[in-house]
C-alpha cells in the first residue's frame, strides 16, 4: 500500500488513507528539501566573501607597455597598458585566424587599456608574461606554461588547447586613471 | 532470546542481488521493520529514538559549520562571529547546533530517568545499561570541548576550571593538566586538540549507539511492567512504533524549534559573547546547564574527607563518581522486580532523587555559599545514599506488588478464560 493509487481501478477505490499517505509523504518531502536547502546554501560565498566583489586600480603609475596584475574576487587581472605597436597588431588581426573571433575592440573599452582575468580558459594555470622578462609566446601576449596556450595582444587564443580567449571581467572606467573591477 | 534472521522481500531484484552478497538491507529489515516490540510501551520509550536523532542532527550541522569555522585562538571567536552575521544560514545551523546539545542531554536524562523507574538495566540488560553510561560520558566530554571552540569568555573559563579538576590528583596532576593544555595555561594548542577531538568522539558516540542497540535487540526491549514477555504479547517495530516514533519526534521538533527560533540563545550565559581573557575570570561562571547537577557535587565539598582526602580532591573525586556508580548499578539494586509500577516504595525514593537531581540542578547554577551550600551537601548525600545504600536494602526489605503472568492479564483481568495450556 505504499504507492498511492491513482486512477480507479477494478474493484480498487482511493481511501481515506491512501490520501493521509500521499500528504503525509508529500509533506515529508518538502519538509526534507527546506531542510536541506540551509546547510547547502551555507556553503556558497559568505557575505564578507560577496563584499569584496569589487577592485578599484589606479591606472596612473602604470608606464606605457608595463602590465600589472591585480586582484577581484581573489583572481589575478591582467592590466595591459598597450603599446601603440600593441594595439596595432591586434586590431590588424584579421578575425578568420583566430579560433575564437572578436575583434579587438569588443575587448577593450580604450585602446591603450587591456583588462583580462589572468587565467587560461583550459584548465585555469595564470599565464606568463605579464611580469617583464617573461615568456610571452609566439604572439607578444601570454604563454601558459601548463599546456602551451599563446595568447595574443589582446588576450585571444591563437594556438594550443585552449578553447576560448581570456576572461574579461565587468569594469567600468570611473575616471581617466581609475578603473572599477566588478 | 535469539530471533531468526529473516530475509526481506524484494519486490526489486537489483535489491536481492545486492542482499544476497552484502545482507544489510535485511538486517535493516530485521531489526528497523519486523523487530518484535513489547505491545505496551508507552510514551517514555519514545526518548531513545530521539536521542539517536538527535545525534545525527549534531553530526550534521557541526560538520557544516566545520566547514566555516577556524580552530585557532587568535581567531576562533571571530570565525564563530563570522558565521552568525555572514554565512548564509550560518546563524541557524550554529543555534540549531548549540541548542541541539541541550535538545540530545534533555532526551538522554529523561531516557536515564525512564531506565531507572522501569529496571531497565536489571539482567540481562546490565551491558546495554553500562554501553548507555559511556555514551553519556563520550557526550559529557564532547559537550563540553564543543563549549570550547567558540572561545568566549565561558568557554576559555570552562576549559580552564575543567582541566583544572585533573590537577587535583596527588602528585602527577599538574604534569597531567600541563600535558591536556600543552603549555602551561589554557591556550592555542588546546584549542587545536579540542577541536580535533570534538569531531572525533561523536562518531565513537555513534559506534557506541550501534552497539546500545545490538545488545538491545538481543534482550529485547523492557517494557512498562518490566515483565518478561513472550511472541504473543509483541507487535512488529514497523509500522507501530515508527508511527509512534514519528509523532513523538513531531513534539520534539516543536520544542525544539521553539528553542532555536524564540528563545536560542536562552540556554546561553551572555558572557560567552566576550572574546577569551586569559586575564579576567567573569565574577560568576557557571556550567551550561546539562552540567549543574555534577557541579552543584563539585562544590559541596567543601571539607576534608576523613581528614586524609583534602576537599579538593574529594568535590573532583565525588563528582566522577556521581557517574561511575552508574556503572555498578545493575548489581546495587537487590531487587528482583524491574518496574516500580510494583515497587511500592522504591517508586517514592526514585521520585524524591528525580527532585533531588533538579534542586542540585538549580543549587549548581547559585553561588557556594549559605544555604545553597547546605542544600547541595544534603543533595550530594541523597544522591549517593541512592544508589549506595537505598538500592541494595530495599531488594531486601521491600514486599513488592504481584507481578502479572503475562500483557493480556492486566488488560483482560481474572475474568477472561484462559485457553488450556
Amino acid at each position: 500500500m505504499a504507492e498511492a493509487k491513482t486512477g480507479a481501478q477494478a474493484g480498487e477505490r482511493t481511501t481515506r488513507r491512501d490520501f493521509l499517505e500521499l500528504v503525509a509523504w508529500t509533506t515529508l518531502g518538502v519538509g526534507a528539501a527546506a531542510t536541506l536547502w540551509p546547510f547547502i546554501d551555507s556553503l556558497n560565498p559568505a557575505a564578507d566573501t560577496l563584499a569584496l566583489a569589487t577592485t578599484e586600480v589606479d591606472l596612473e603609475p602604470i608606464e606605457v607597455g608595463q602590465r600589472v596584475t591585480v586582484v577581484w574576487r581573489g583572481k589575478p587581472v591582467f592590466i595591459s597598458h598597450r603599446t601603440p605597436e600593441e594595439i596595432e597588431q591586434a586590431r590588424a588581426t584579421p578575425l578568420e585566424e583566430l579560433k575564437d573571433p572578436e575583434p579587438d575592440e569588443a575587448r577593450a573599452q580604450r585602446p591603450e587599456w587591456l583588462v583580462v582575468i589572468g587565467i587560461c580558459t583550459h584548465l585555469g594555470c595564470v599565464p606568463a608574461g605579464n611580469r617583464a622578462g617573461e615568456e610571452r609566446g609566439g604572439w607578444g601576449g601570454w604563454f601558459c606554461p601548463c599546456h602551451g596556450s599563446h595568447y595574443d595582444t589582446a588576450g585571444r587564443i591563437r594556438q594550443g588547447p585552449a578553447p576560448r580567449n581570456l576572461d574579461l571581467p565587468p569594469y567600468t572606467f570611473v575616471s581617466d586613471t581609475v578603473v572599477r573591477i566588478g | 532470546m535469539q530471533r531468526e534472521f529473516v530475509k526481506a522481500p524484494f519486490k526489486s531484484g537489483v535489491l536481492k542481488w545486492i542482499d544476497d552478497r552484502l545482507p544489510v538491507l535485511s538486517w535493516a529489515y530485521n531489526e528497523l521493520v519486523i523487530y518484535p516490540a513489547p505491545r505496551n510501551l508507552n510514551y517514555w520509550w519514545n526518548l531513545g529514538s530521539l536521542a539517536g536523532f538527535m545525534l545525527v542532527v549534531q553530526i550534521v550541522t557541526g560538520v557544516v559549520l566545520a566547514m566555516h569555522y577556524t580552530p585557532n585562538a587568535e581567531m576562533a571567536f571571530d570565525s564563530v562571529e563570522r558565521i552568525m552575521r555572514d554565512v548564509n544560514w550560518g546563524w541557524l545551523l550554529r543555534y540549531l547546533h548549540a541548542n541541539g546539545a541541550s535538545m540530545f542531554f534533555f532526551a538522554v536524562y529523561i531516557h536515564m530517568f525512564r531506565g531507572l523507574y522501569y529496571g531497565s538495566y536489571k539482567a540481562p540488560r546490565e551491558l546495554l545499561w553500562m554501553i548507555g553510561v559511556v555514551i553519556l560520558l563520550l557526550m559529557m566530554a564532547t559537550a563540553f570541548m564543543g563549549y570550547v571552540l567558540p572561545w568566549g569568555q565561558m568557554s576559555y573559563w570552562a576549559a580552564q576550571v575543567i582541566t583544572n579538576l585533573f590537577s587535583a590528583i596527588p602528585l602527577v596532576g599538574d604534569t597531567i593538566v600541563t600535558w591536556l593544555w600543552g603549555g602551561f595555561v589554557v591556550g592555542n594548542p588546546t584549542l587545536q586538540r579540542f577541536y580535533a577531538l570534538h569531531y572525533l568522539l561523536p562518531f565513537i558516540i555513534f559506534a557506541f549507539v550501534f552497539l546500545h542497540i545490538l545488545a538491545l535487540h538481543q534482550t529485547g526491549s523492557n517494557n512498562p511492567l518490566g515483565i518478561d514477555l513472550t511472541a504473543k504479547d509483541k507487535i512488529p517495530f514497523h509500522p507501530y512504533y515508527t508511527v509512534k516514533d514519528v509523532f513523538g519526534l513531531c513534539l520534539f521538533l516543536l520544542l525544539y524549534g521553539a528553542l532555536v527560533f524564540y528563545a536560542p540563545d536562552a540556554l546561553v550565559v551572555p558572557i560567552n559573547y566576550e572574546p577569551a581573557n586569559p586575564l579576567q575570570t567573569p565574577l560568576h561562571i557557571v556550567p551550561e546547564w546539562y552540567f549543574l547537577p555534577f557541579y552543584a557535587m563539585l562544590r559541596a565539598i567543601n571539607f576534608d574527607i576523613l581528614w586524609i582526602i583534602p576537599a579538593k580532591l574529594g568535590g573532583v573525586l565525588v563528582m566522577f563518581s556521581s557517574i561511575l556508580v552508574l556503572f555498578f548499578l545493575p548489581w546495587l539494586d537487590t531487587s528482583k522486580v524491574r518496574s516500580a509500577t510494583f515497587r511500592p516504595l522504591y517508586k517514592w525514593f526514585f521520585w524524591l532523587f528525580v527532585a533531588n537531581a533538579l534542586m542540585l540542578g538549580y543549587l549548581g547554577a547559585q553561588p557556594p555559599e549559605g544555604w545553597y551550600l547546605t542544600l547541595s551537601q544534603l543533595g550530594t548525600a541523597y544522591y549517593f545514599l541512592f544508589f549506595l545504600v537505598i538500592m541494595p536494602v530495599l531488594g531486601k526489605i521491600e514486599r513488592p506488588r504481584p507481578l502479572p503472568e503475562s500483557l493480556s492479564e492486566p488488560v483482560l483481568g481474572a475474568a477472561q478464560p484462559q485457553p488450556a495450556k
